[in-house]
């Protein structure tokens, strides 16, 4: 004795007196509608971090603790920004951590080296930064190779030539200290400097991250080249077949994550006045993480420039809340696997809830 | 469908008609091949506005790979394509689109996740203001494709949902909309009505009915003659790569037609043969002599 499931019961067409429906979809409610976009859910999993570490660790509720976490996120969400795009993009990009340091290091000894302006080295630093993403992207279109294989070889070239390099000039494995050079103090008032709100300390780099967030956020959702974003991502042919330029996008977008390298790696230099070679290996896959639980698909297609700002935030926070909390640091790495697959698992379930026809 | 035409697209239509009877698009003994294998060889095939142009055939007669050239995916290695009695050889869709050849695809060129809306405009988006803030028009365009989609028949409630959840049927009418939108004067349709249902394929076939009455020059693709027939002004049958048949409607019965896309030639020349064997009902198979309509001068050559 089987018993036949109910047909499902479809609402008549309601003869509406304005416009016209075709009276089959209803209205989900809001609540359910929200929790569906998955910034939602990153941005709830950020409040329950917050939540945990400031019940835990009392050192966070100081203001002067949160600028500092607020600090840590925007080094993170700065490059979690050009990456997400990239991902939604339908690419992600292995080569972004040790790009990072790549530019600092062009900088750094472009200047030194030379003698000249540090503003030299910086914009030097921004050619060759988006000179790898042209790279990046010019192969991976020329080739149609999978963005994985394309850039963990850029990943370790630059991890190489960054050490072989640096010892090969400076002959140390890091570089001069260039804060005593023409336009130093300029640069850092840029990319390093800090100011007071009500007694606390903050750093700019918070504030641009929160300002290219904004950006991104309109670009992704109010411009031509978002849609051209989100439509390379979601199916490259039909883009191409409806005349999106499909090679441009993707160039553009790994040339965007090349200025995110720049960026925070001229942060890094004028906030620390030398870069060591041998860093930025892993942070990668921070910002590819960072990205993910903000609900950018990994596949692409989907996604948004919010969620990995809280995501970011969500990882900065975890990182110096386990410091404020009294911990092993040793944990930040097992706390990110935790958070990322509960963020991806959270918003695979959620979005399975409440996206059900 | 006897509503106005948008502004736009009437005035294009008007621009670029000046000669009634010339084809817009037109093949001479066009063929691909990829490497070493021969997909298409020695096609002739002309597309007049206010025209169905059927083109049947079995799966790989080199259906997909014709349409592939006229809307410039892949380019002819052989013989001449023409647009507008001008030899032309698209490197991009884009340049296909310009010169006003517009394609829907069997995968429909649809991003699945993106709204119905933006899928509609995408690739030519509505902008406005000032270059550094220019932005979508996305009041204008939500209201367009409304707009369009309610003269085709679709309503819909919400365009923002993902067009992926949208039916195949709605998904096709929205694709023909946005040629249609376009300003196509070409719209090649690849097999709009292979994953429909019956009442599905017959909105469908409305469409290009109503395209055709348009101006517009349709390429229908597909393998079944019963729809093919419905519409079609023009019948090219494809086989292996080379034409088979290329004859108008007044030329050929729709069993002409459905022996031709079953291979009907090659079965009656099997006729003889099959009788030998038992239990084979040949009776009702026709007799080669019965195929009356032209075959294409192509066979044979090859």
């Amino acid at each position: 004795m089987t018993q036949q499931a109910e047909p499902a019961v479809t609402t008549p067409p309601a003869p509406g007196p304005g416009k016209e429906s075709d009276g089959r979809t209803q209205q989900r409610p809001l609540a359910l509608r929200l929790l569906a976009r998955p910034e939602v859910g990153v941005f709830l999993g950020a409040v329950a971090v917050l939540i945990f570490f400031l019940i835990t660790a009392p050192a966070v509720r100081d203001g002067s603790s949160m600028a500092n976490i607020l600090y840590q996120s925007s080094t993170i969400g700065i490059m979690a920004l050009p990456v997400a795009l990239l991902m939604i993009g339908g690419e992600f990009d292995l080569s972004a951590g040790v790009a990072v340091i790549t530019s600092a290091l062009t900088a750094s000894m472009t200047a030194y080296q030379l003698s000249m302006n540090v503003w030299v080295g910086v914009i030097v630093a921004l050619i060759v930064s988006l000179a790898i993403g042209l790279f990046n992207g010019w192969l991976l279109v020329k080739t149609g190779l999978p963005s994985f294989l394309v850039t963990l070889g850029t990943f370790l070239i630059l991890q190489g030539v960054n050490l072989a390099v640096t010892k090969l000039i400076t002959g140390n494995v890091a570089t001069d200290d260039i804060s005593d050079m023409d336009g130093f103090d300029q640069a850092k008032a840029l990319f390093a400097s800090s100011f007071d709100v009500g007694g606390v300390n903050v750093k700019i780099t918070v504030v641009w991250w929160l300002v290219f967030a904004a950006l991104a956020t309109w670009v992704l959702l109010r411009t031509k080249y978002g849609n051209w974003i989100f439509a390379v991502g979601g199916n490259k042919e039909s883009s191409r077949a409806v005349g999106v330029p499909v090679t441009f996008t993707k160039i553009s977008l790994f040339m965007l994550v090349g200025f995110g390298a720049w960026f925070v790696g001229m942060h890094q230099l004028f906030s620390f006045n030398t870069v060591q070679s041998g860093e930025g290996v892993g942070q990668e896959l921070i910002y590819i993480a960072a990205a993910v639980i903000g609900g950018c698909l990994l596949t692409g297609g989907a996604g948004s420039a919010i969620g990995p700002v809280f995501g970011a935030f969500m990882f900065g926070m975890v990182q110096q809340g386990i410091v404020y909390a009294g911990w092993n640091p040793d944990w930040f790495k097992a706390f990110l696997g935790v958070m990322l697959l509960g963020a991806v698992l959270i918003n695979l379930w959620v979005q399975r809830t409440a996206t059900r026809r | 469908m006897t509503t106005e035409k948008t502004g736009t697209h009437g005035a294009i239509l008007q621009d670029k008609a000046p000669e009634k009877d010339a084809p817009i698009v037109e093949l001479r003994g066009a063929g691909k091949a990829y490497g070493n294998i021969r997909a298409l060889h020695g096609v002739d095939l002309k597309v007049f506005p206010n025209q169905v142009t059927c083109v049947l055939g079995d799966n790989g007669a080199g259906k997909s790979t014709l349409i592939k050239i006229i809307s410039g995916l892949h380019q002819h290695t052989e013989g001449e394509f023409l647009v507008d009695g001008e030899a032309v050889r698209f490197s991009t869709p884009r340049e296909a689109l310009d010169r006003g050849i517009a394609t829907v695809y069997q995968d429909l060129a649809v991003v699945p996740l993106m709204p119905v809306w933006r899928n509609f405009f995408l690739g030519s988006e509505m902008t406005k203001g000032p270059w550094p803030l220019r932005r979508l028009d996305i009041e204008r365009m939500k209201k367009t494709a409304d707009q369009e989609l309610r003269n085709m028949g679709i309503v819909l409630d919400d365009l923002e949902q993902p067009i992926g959840t949208l039916s195949g049927g709605q998904r096709q009418c929205v694709a023909i909309a946005r040629a249609v939108y376009f300003g196509a004067r070409v719209l090649i349709l690849d097999e709009p009505t292979a994953a429909l249902g019956v009442k599905q394929s017959g909105v469908v076939l409305k469409y290009i009915a109503a395209a055709r009455e348009k101006g517009l020059g349709v390429i229908f693709i597909t393998h079944n003659p019963h729809h093919a027939y419905m519409v079609g002004d023009h019948f090219s049958v494809l086989r292996l790569g080379t034409m088979e048949l290329n004859a108008s409607r007044a030329d050929v019965s729709l069993e002409e037609l459905t022996n031709h896309m079953a291979g009907g030639t090659e079965l009656a020349a099997l006729k003889h043969e099959l009788s030998q064997v038992r239990g084979v009902d040949v009776e009702e198979l026709p007799e080669e002599e019965d195929l009356t309509a032209p075959v294409a001068s192509t066979e044979g050559k090859s």
